[in-house]
């Protein structure tokens, strides 16, 4: 309890303390409000956020050092992950969706199997004569329907969010090996594969990236500036006083689910049209890179705290990551070891620093008032 | 409930729950699937029952086997280890290569790999026990960082069989306790699956019958009410990390033996199946309760569903989709069953 | 904070030949703002039965905590065989021979009943391993003992609460202990096996263990004990024999606490509000029957695990009801969630704060703004602006003592937090406020300001429901008391009858003529 309530990593209110920094309250006691806001831009110095900045600066200085065209040239291509196996822009975008389920408390392995589940279905609907226009919405019908039985299946029956969707991780891809088989489709047609692996015309800006962009804007201001992101905080922090407030604690789980399902069809759409080709296989392994960007992103796995700020400057940092490993002729293999590393690391520093915290409220505290009176006499055995 | 159950020492009225209990604890319910099943396919598919065939399946089951009862320990303090896969390929890798770079003996590099997983595992345990990193979390990175040395030992080359010694892979098709007799031959029980009943006797005894073991449950069940009495949390956590390793590394070593020939990403996708199995065998996710027998008999139903699709020509593309609804089904019947006694409980406190 | 006013532990000390196994000596022990315990001293007596009583919060629990080891008092001693000693756990306290019996049962639910009752010290076999037939066969003895079924190789969860406070009990006697706690043993079982409890209780008396009794049910405690004592606001009243003592006795010794009440204005009653039905939910509360007007209090009275949250949850669509039925406003409602309770315009202030009415680590202008996000904001954005007036228009009225509305609630007091859980179901404009132990651990000053609150929204026409064990609290605020037993109305009290001596009475299931006689 205790624990949860102090520390670095305490994005909750992101909204609340930038506010409290930009604009003093409009009546009265300046002082007061210079104060707050003062505490509000130290408080907003320690965050998470800003250390993973850092770090992002830190990779790009030393991607810069490896070799100068890291950034130059081919800038929005380096930071889109590029041919890295472990991660993409699929990636990107199905961790926007997690990081409300992560903040209710709960978790969604399946979603690299919605990823090939989408993928498959997709082909064989284009295979069988369906157009692509037609197609890419009943996908994401399948995705809403895959995240709405994981979601009933964790708030009706009270089962864990982990076992359920491990169970829905097997299933999903059981499906997909079902539907495409050893078969695999291709030759989708150039103007929906462009979106893929094209660039938006006269720029350097790949379709994806601003799909990313766009969706990183909408996830934003859903989980900081509406309602339905403070009743998602509310759930995590508090499902109680959530419940007894009137939240649909059960409703807003479920969506959640639901909308993580879609994005995951979504980004199994992507995946296809960018290696223009759907196997059974697509996406397999990448529901721990989604995890990884989100707790990198200083999303407490625990729940209660994260921001979307932070898991986009997460995939950067990790894209920036993996393309100067990429550069310095680090195999993909080994950018997972610095990624595993980069995650642990990310959850001991803010711990160790709550620990220190804590160790240093405890001695200014023992110096402020004495301890309590010895009890007098020793201990009897 | 236990490896044996206790000796009935009441009066025989309450004999009946008794055996009303045992009937319904999971291990008996899943061997009995199990055998349904086995027996199901052995009419459709003959060629389920034959020596060769089984042993193929019990031994690959007797792997995985090995590796559950460690995931189990985990998951009964309330944790979860999902980097036993990248412990297995890596502890399998090195022992290989130690093999066929060095000249050592096999029982030393054995050793080696057993040892190499107990450290790995020791690792785990410091994150979250010390560093206090959500189990998830900890072994996704090591999941990663593991895999990572994998590769780095294996440094883009593979092991074959020739690059072992002769008859390296010998064990994983023989057996034990064979006979022949008249006409009823017994073709024996496959070392390997030996080994896993070893196993699962020797961790579900020590469960059972040392107040360490009875610590594991009690941790998981209910931490609060064992740190009241003294149980040192922390320490059964680290411990149950550790023997999960070291679990995996003997699963490592025979996966090495099983296969001959090894890539830097052998075992990728297995820590789902070992997790699959631990769930299916009644290990409640939540801590605290099932047994490691329950996890080993999960590994040996998903090994012979993995094995009879294929037999009963059911394409090996539904396999996977099996998967998946053997664990929700199981998960599920548990929830219910739950949620039936507690309303039970709420009904019998009427005043 | 100890007392000028000379301790009335010489009153209570033992016959000075013996020294008492066990003893407290001018124990305190203080949480947050609320003092638990102020200066108490008790001796047990070995071969003793010895009763506490006392209202709801006089601090009962906190005696028996300290004793288990899991507080350590702030000053003061808990003396074994007169000799000081600092219990850091339950463990050490177990070893040194105390058995506590707790109220709520802290079981393990996978493992078996058996194991439960001797985790911590397992009997061993021949190799140090556990001896699981001698486990069972002990437990199996001490559940005859108290003549009752429990199967010790069953696993706990899915027994009833009655057989899991057994549990508790067997745990206790599977020690040798010189001294036996036993807080509210008695809530869940049947009469007959509190007779049994009781045989047991004796025979382990008279094998000189010293026994503390802690109950609510006076009969109970002149059927068991030798002695008691009587706590009041953290404070030893008395102890005397209870050949000595009569119920009512006890009943004014527990009740004339000395608080300054907020004095009520007249009410000025209006329509019905709420009107509940034989309202029933099984293993709670049965055939509960009530109304409440416009600007009404009504204050709901009865001790701990008498039914009174019970109802408010099922009012509050948080529980369902089996039978009976609730009509607001002049129609039948059944709320499934709470979210159709407060669009209906009912609110709900829990018991636990921390636990339910707040998200501690969200501002005070969010949290007031939880339940009504959707209508505050029907464009889906939130504007700070609105909020922050909102929230700041409630912080006025209420008086909230804070550095502003972007403050978050943690870092408040008790009583402001108390006023953020009170503006936040304001603000979802009730009609109806059910407010569960609104002053529990909020200082005296912020005590006066709540009740200046409901007495202000009463007066401004709300429906109000007092759930409260503090006894002035009720009297001062509610028109009409219904005080609960066992999960039933055992009477209703208008305001100008009530006195806390008959509502105390009530509340234990004591006959109201006893009063009358005794008094």
């Amino acid at each position: 309890m205790t624990n949860d309530q102090m520390g670095v990593n305490k994005p909750a209110d992101a909204s609340a303390a930038s506010a409290a920094a930009e604009a003093p309250m409009p009546a009265g006691g300046g002082s007061r409000n210079m104060a707050n806001s003062a505490r509000a831009i130290l408080s907003g110095v320690a965050r998470w956020e800003v250390l993973l900045v850092i770090i992002l600066a830190v990779v790009v200085w030393w991607g810069t050092r490896i070799s100068p065209n890291y950034i130059q040239p081919d800038f929005w291509n380096s930071l889109n992950f590029g041919a890295s196996v472990s991660g993409t822009m699929e990636v990107a975008i199905m961790a926007l969706a997690m990081t409300p389920i992560i903040i209710m408390g709960d978790i969604d392995l399946s979603v690299e199997s919605m990823v090939g589940l989408s993928g498959a279905v997709l082909g064989t609907l284009f295979v069988a004569g369906i157009p692509l226009q037609l197609g890419i919405p009943i996908v994401l019908v399948v995705g809403a329907l895959g995240g709405l039985f994981n979601g009933l299946l964790v708030t009706r029956w009270g089962l864990p969010a982990l076992v359920v969707t491990l169970g829905t991780l097997a299933l999903f891809r059981g499906l997909c090996n079902v539907v495409l088989g050893t078969s695999y489709v291709s030759n989708f047609p150039s103007n929906f594969t462009a979106f893929g692996f094209g660039y938006v015309p006269g720029t350097d800006v790949p379709w994806t990236l601003l799909t990313f962009l766009v969706l990183a804007a909408v996830f934003c201001a859903v989980m900081h500036y509406t309602w339905i992101g403070r009743q998602i905080f509310s759930v995590g922090k508090n499902k109680d006083a959530a419940r007894y407030s009137g939240v649909r604690v059960a409703r807003v789980r479920t969506a959640m689910f639901v909308v993580s399902g879609m994005v995951a069809a979504f980004a199994g759409v992507i995946l296809a049209l960018r290696y223009n080709s759907v196997r059974a296989d697509n996406g397999t392994n990448l529901t721990l890179v989604v995890v990884t960007i989100a707790v990198l992103g200083g999303v407490d796995i625990n729940g209660g705290k994260g921001t979307i700020p932070g898991v986009i400057i997460a995939v950067f940092t990790l894209a920036a990551l993996q393309s100067a490993l990429r550069l310095a002729g680090v195999s993909s293999e080994y950018q997972n070891v610095a990624i595993g590393l980069l995650l642990i690391f990310s959850v001991i520093t803010p711990q160790l620093a709550r620990q220190l915290r804590v160790l240093v409220d405890r001695i200014r505290q023992s110096r402020r008032r004495p301890a309590r009176d010895p009890v007098p006499g020793e201990v009897v055995r | 409930m236990a490896l044996s159950a206790p000796a009935n020492v009441r009066a025989p009225s309450s004999a009946g729950p008794m055996i009303w209990r045992i009937a319904r604890s999971r291990e008996v319910t899943l061997a009995a699937v199990l055998i349904a099943v086995a027996a199901f396919a052995s009419v459709r598919a003959p060629n389920f029952l034959t020596a060769d065939n089984l042993v193929l399946v019990t031994a690959f089951a007797a792997i995985i086997a090995i590796a559950a009862v460690g995931e189990a320990l985990v998951i009964l303090t309330k944790n979860i280890d999902l980097s036993v896969e990248s412990t297995i390929g890596l502890v399998a890798f090195v022992v290989a290569t130690v093999l066929k770079q060095h000249d050592m003996p096999v029982p030393a590099a054995w050793a080696l790999g057993i040892g190499l997983g107990l450290v790995l595992g020791m690792a785990n345990g410091v994150i979250v026990t010390i560093f206090k990193v959500p189990s998830i979390v900890a072994t996704l990175g090591t999941l990663s960082v593991y895999r990572g040395l994998d590769f780095y030992v294996a440094n883009g080359h593979e092991v074959n069989l020739v690059d072992l010694p002769a008859g390296y892979s010998d064990p994983a098709h023989q057996t034990l306790l064979g006979f022949q007799f008249g006409g009823i031959g017994f073709s024996g029980i496959p070392i390997f699956v030996i080994l896993a009943i070893l196993v699962v006797a020797a961790v579900g005894m020590a469960l059972r019958y040392t107040v360490i073991g009875r610590q594991f449950y009690a941790v998981g069940s209910n931490a609060e009410a064992a740190a009241v009495i003294g149980v040192r949390s922390r320490l059964t956590v680290f411990l149950a990390f550790s023997l999960c390793g070291m679990l995996a590394g003997i699963a490592g070593v025979l996966w090495g033996i099983y296969f001959g020939t090894l890539y830097a990403s052998s075992a990728s996708g297995l820590s789902l199946q070992v997790i699959a199995a631990v769930v299916v065998g009644g290990v409640s996710i939540a801590g605290g309760s099932g047994t490691v027998i329950g996890a080993a008999i999960g590994a040996l139903f998903l090994g012979l569903i993995n094995n009879e699709l294929p037999l009963l020509k059911v394409p090996q593309e539904w396999l996977t989709l099996v998967y998946g609804a053997v664990i929700l089904v199981a998960i599920s019947t548990d929830a219910l069953i739950q949620v039936r006694s507690q309303r039970a409980k709420a009904r019998s406190r009427v005043r | 904070m100890t007392q000028s006013k000379p301790s009335p532990s010489e009153s209570n000390a033992a016959s000075p030949g013996v020294i008492p196994p066990v003893a407290l000596s001018g124990v305190s022990k203080r949480f947050g703002a609320t003092q638990a315990l102020a200066d108490v001293s008790l001796a047990l007596l070995p071969g003793e039965v010895h009763g506490l009583v006392g209202e709801n919060g006089a601090g009962k629990s906190t005696i028996v905590k300290v004793l288990a080891g899991i507080h350590q008092p702030d000053s003061g001693a808990v003396l074994l065989d007169g000799k000081p000693v600092l219990l850091h756990g339950p463990a050490q306290a177990r070893s040194l021979g105390i058995a506590v019996v707790h109220q709520e049962p802290r079981l393990f639910p996978d493992l078996t009943v058996a194991e439960n009752v001797f985790m911590g010290h397992t009997p061993k076999g021949s190799l140090g391993s556990v001896n699981w037939r001698e486990m069972v066969r002990s437990s199996d003895r001490i559940f005859e003992s108290l003549s009752v079924q429990i199967d010790p190789t069953a696993v706990v969860r899915g027994l009833s609460m009655a057989d899991q406070q057994l549990i508790e009990i067997a745990k206790a006697l599977s020690v040798e202990a010189r001294v036996l706690v036993l807080d509210e043993p008695t809530a869940s079982l049947s009469a007959h096996e509190v007779e049994r409890l009781f045989a047991i209780v004796r025979q382990t008396r008279d094998r000189g263990v010293a026994v503390l009794f802690v109950s609510h049910r006076l009969e109970e405690v002149f059927q068991l004990c030798e002695r008691a004592t009587v706590l009041r606001d953290g404070r030893h009243v008395i102890t005397a024999p209870t050949t000595e003592l009569t119920a009512p006795d006890l009943v004014r010794h527990m009740v004339g606490r000395a608080v300054t009440m907020f004095p009520r204005s007249h009410a000025q009653i209006g329509d019905m509000l709420l009107e509940v039905r034989g309202l029933t939910r099984l293993g709670a509360f049965r055939d509960i029957s009530f109304s409440v007007h416009a600007g009404e209090i009504v204050g709901l009275a009865g001790l701990v695990g008498a039914g009174r949250t019970e109802v408010a949850r099922v009012l509050f669509g948080l529980d369902r009801a089996d039978s009976g039925e609730v009509l607001f406003a002049g129609k039948r409602v059944s709320f499934k969630t709470p979210s159709e309770a407060l669009g209906a315009g009912i609110a709900y202030v829990p018991e636990d704060r921390h636990l339910d009415g707040l998200v501690s680590s969200f501002s005070i202008a969010e949290n007031v703004t939880l339940p009504i996000l959707p209508r505050l904001f029907p464009r889906l954005f939130t504007r700070k602006n609105t909020e922050r007036d909102l929230a700041a228009d409630y912080v006025g009225q209420l008086r909230i003592r804070s550095t502003g509305v972007d403050e978050l609630v943690e870092a408040l007091s008790g009583g402001n937090q108390q006023k953020v859980v009170i503006a936040k179901w304001l603000a979802t404009k009730p009609k109806v406020l059910i407010l569960d132990e609104p002053t529990r651990g909020v200082d005296i000053g912020a005590k006066a300001e709540v009740h200046r609150i409901i007495s202000d929204l009463a007066a401004a026409g709300l429906g109000i429901v007092l759930i409260s064990s503090e006894l002035p609290e009720v009297l001062a605020m509610s028109d009409r008391i219904l005080v609960l037993h066992e999960g039933r109305i055992e009477t209703e009290i208008p305001r100008a009858e009530a006195t806390e001596e008959r509502v105390m009475f009530a509340a234990t299931g004591q006959n109201a003529e006893e009063i009358v006689s005794g008094a």
